[in-house]
């Protein structure tokens, strides 16, 4: 078999991309938790929500400390497969995503370190201004990248001029049409992540009696805020996809599962699709919702996949899949969060050890649900690069060939193995300790290192000092 | 946008990040491929101790470079990376695990650090081959067909980019030798004197071969240093001095002198590359102009990296000053 530079090219980015993101959604939802904790901390001065601050900031550290590591490959990895496109695009990604590298170093330069390391040693009001930095930063860094990803959706502000874009209007290509939804979506998914996780966690700890009164604390805090967030996801999400409809409907024809143009589609629970025989099977559905979430009107028309030639069409059982299995989790998220927030309210949380347990379990899920998002408009945008302008083969390294793409991509796969399991297993143990273990620690003052995992002690091999 | 050239600006801006990295990096690089030759772990305790604080702030500069390059020279970012594909690789994947290893070994039991030791030298050692190599591809020239490169995979791959390679990595472990001198004392101090003498003979060597084996691929570049021996006399003659005032601090034993004779010596070699590329961004077509982005992409990254710049500057130095001074064994960061 020939090995296909083009597909090994899109499998690795693919994967570092996809690595990538587990990091940096959690981070971003939990400093805004970090810096909330941090306001209610210097409002009440209540000692839980310092126990809270302390054990959650270490989590932060680590998950922010591997998020940094995963990222730089995919800086250069813009150039080392995609020359044609980085070179095509450089007069608008190059100086969005330099802003995005100037945010983070800004942004961990002067306020990280205070953050992680500052809170006995500035003034109070010091730290929770360092605490709400972050996670100020965390956003305008998913501004920029954002930005530059829903330029590719949707491309605007520029002219193609002899195989270069050039700019026309800044505003238009940073705010292009399908960033300001794609924007909240985004940040609503990484409160959610934010939200669930530490929920979870919480969850974990009340059913082990650890830390029963912070863990109480904590988990109500996330309810309130995730039985509010969850469904308004819904209705983000509803908006970001009229919005997709309007600027890509072939990427919503293979959400929706339609190949023939329709009046009056229907939502499709269940389906095999069948791109070579351009139908599904086993359909099973509810008539017309389809054309009434999408057009407002129960005979509204959704075009068919079948409108566009083969080639121009995105693969639609992985993007009808991934949409499901999206939809499906953040639905399951709204009645878990609605079902706490009741119990929350009538005071029954801790009682319910079932409740618990399954609020446990859903740690991994937000993880699944954001890549399953990522998935549908990616895959969704294929087969182009940036959408309608320059197509996905045209952009690869011309001197690229198979075997070189092999070599990188096993070879990402091993690093990125090697570093996720050891940063899990050192997650895990943070975990297991719990905030009881989490004390005002033994900093010397100026004999720490300055980086995000230094901001932890704990060990990842049993007897190490 | 006539009255200043941008360009000129982003060649000084990227310069000065390279050369950034290029110092600051590469004395904990240098650490790192010393690193199996200590004499014992208390020594590599204290090695590691000695650029933990420091070393992901010199690494700050390597990300900023490849944004800046994609931002003001994509002709450059464009080329470089897919024709030094697998070198890139390999420095990343370096870089990595050698990251991973400050932030691991600490965290582990005495006993049970053999793999981050070893993913600490190969990291190091790898990522410096790989950057001399770089150096060394750019000398060379790329196989370019109007704004793609269209050579193979190995094309970079020569003995004389091995050379460079071998060269960075041996200049990069004296700058690590001479950078314990500094921070070290006791017998860890005396090994670091003896590794630096033997290195700055090794340094030599390779330094020579490199500027006769140039001299010779590449006519051309002989050719304008002798056109303008009147002026580019200094070079040499400076790097002479520099040699002899860091021979002179290694054998009276003058603590700071050698680090800082070393940097001297980096910066000379570093200013003798730009002297003899000039103008070629990519070598040997197209210049710095030819691979700028349009002006006001150019001008709107500017901005930026002129607002974060300094802001890195004064963060770095006041990082380096908090850890002044002699690490010693049992204490440090941890």
């Amino acid at each position: 078999m020939e090995l296909d530079p083009l597909l090994l090219s899109r499998i690795q980015f693919a994967f570092v991309v996809s690595f990538h993101a587990i990091f940096p959604v959690f981070t971003i939802g939990l400093a805004s938790y970090i810096a909330l904790l941090e306001g209610l901390l210097y409002k009440t001065s209540n000692p839980v929500y310092e126990q809270l601050s302390r054990f959650w900031t270490k989590v932060f550290a680590v998950v922010f400390g591997m998020g940094v590591v995963s990222g730089i490959v995919m800086s250069f990895q813009f150039g080392t497969n995609w020359s044609v496109f980085s070179y095509a695009s450089a007069n608008f990604l190059g100086p969005v995503l330099a802003y995005e590298v100037v945010t983070a170093f800004f942004l961990e330069a002067v306020f990280l370190g205070v953050l992680l390391f500052g809170r006995d040693k500035v003034p109070r009001g010091t730290h929770l201004f360092a605490a709400c930095m972050v996670a100020l930063g965390t956003f305008i860094s998913s501004f920029w990248i954002l930005s530059a990803n829903s330029w590719m959706q949707t491309p605007a502000g520029v002219e193609l001029r002899d195989g270069i874009f050039h700019l026309t209007s800044w505003s238009e290509a940073i705010f292009n049409p399908s960033f300001p939804p794609r924007f909240f979506h985004m940040a609503l998914a990484s409160f959610l992540t934010g939200g669930f996780v530490v929920a979870g966690v919480s969850a974990w700890y009340l059913l082990k009696g650890k830390a029963p009164e912070a863990s109480k604390k904590a988990l109500q805090m996330c309810l309130i805020m995730l039985a509010l967030a969850a469904p308004a996801q819904l209705f983000v999400g509803d908006v970001h996809g009229l919005n997709t409809f309007e600027h890509q409907p072939a990427k919503v024809a293979a959400m929706e599962g339609v190949w023939e143009t329709t009046d009056g589609a229907p939502l499709l629970l269940f389906a095999i699709p069948s791109p070579s025989q351009e139908r599904n099977f086993l359909e099973v559905g509810i008539p017309k919702l389809a054309s009434l979430i999408l057009t407002h009107e129960l005979d509204g028309r959704i075009q068919g996949l079948k409108e566009w030639a083969p080639e121009d069409r995105p693969n639609m059982p992985i993007v009808f899949w991934s949409f499901r299995v999206m939809v499906g989790i953040g639905m399951l998220m709204i009645l878990v969060a609605l079902w706490g927030a009741w119990l929350t309210w009538r005071g029954r949380l801790e009682a319910s050890r079932r409740f618990l347990r399954l609020t446990s379990l859903m740690i991994p899920l937000p993880f699944l649900a954001v890549l399953s998002g990522w998935f549908v408009t990616e895959v969704g945008r294929q087969p182009w690069l940036a959408y309608g302008l320059l197509r996905v083969e045209d952009g690869v390294t011309p001197s690229l060939t198979g075997g070189m793409a092999l070599f990188s991509l096993i070879g990402f796969v091993t690093v990125y193995a090697v570093v996720f399991i050891a940063g899990i297993t050192f997650l895990i143990r943070i975990i297991r300790k719990g905030p009881d273990g989490t004390h005002g620690g033994h900093e010397t003052p100026g004999a720490h290192a300055k980086r995000p995992l230094s901001a932890t002690d704990e060990s990842i091999t049993e007897g190490a000092r | 946008m006539e009255l200043i050239d941008l360009t000129l600006i982003w060649v000084g801006l990227i310069g000065f990040g390279v050369f950034m990295y290029v110092l600051m990096d590469g004395f904990d690089l240098g650490v790192g491929i010393l690193y199996p030759f200590a004499r014992n772990e208390d020594h590599r305790d204290v090695m590691m101790n000695s650029v933990a604080p420091v070393w992901d702030g010199n690494e700050t500069w390597l990300i900023l470079g490849g944004a800046g390059l994609l931002a003001a020279f994509p002709l450059i970012y464009a080329v470089f990376l897919p024709a030094l594909y697998i070198g890139v690789f390999l420095l990343l994947a370096g870089l990595i695990f050698r990251g991973v290893a400050f932030e691991f070994r600490f965290k582990s039991a005495p006993g049970k650090r053999g793999p981050w030791n070893w993913s600490f030298f190969l990291g190091s050692l790898v990522a410096s081959f790989a950057q001399g190599a770089v150096v060394g591809a750019y000398i060379q020239g790329f196989e370019v067909e109007g704004f793609s490169y269209v050579g193979g995979p190995l094309d970079w791959l020569t003995p004389f980019t091995v050379m460079t390679g071998l060269g960075l990595v041996a200049g990069y472990t004296l700058l690590g030798a001479s950078w314990l001198i500094m921070k070290t004392e006791g017998d860890l101090q005396d090994w670091a004197y003896r590794v630096a003498r033997w290195m700055v003979g090794a340094v030599l060597l390779v330094y020579v071969i490199i500027s006769v084996w140039t001299a010779v691929a590449h006519p051309h570049l002989l050719e304008r240093w002798l056109d303008n021996a009147t002026v580019l006399w200094i070079f040499p003659t400076l790097s002479v001095l520099a040699g002899l005032w860091l021979w002179r601090g290694l054998t009276q034993r003058d603590e700071g002198v050698p680090f800082v004779a070393t940097l001297v010596l980096f910066v000379l070699a570093y200013a003798g590359l730009l002297i003899s590329m000039w103008p070629y961004a990519v070598p040997p077509e197209h210049t710095f102009w030819d691979a700028a982005s349009s002006p006001d992409s150019q001008l709107f990254t500017l901005v930026g990296m002129l607002f974060v710049i300094p802001i890195i500057l004064a963060y770095t130095a006041w990082t380096y000053w908090v850890f002044r001074g002699k690490v010693r064994v049992g204490e440090g960061y941890h």
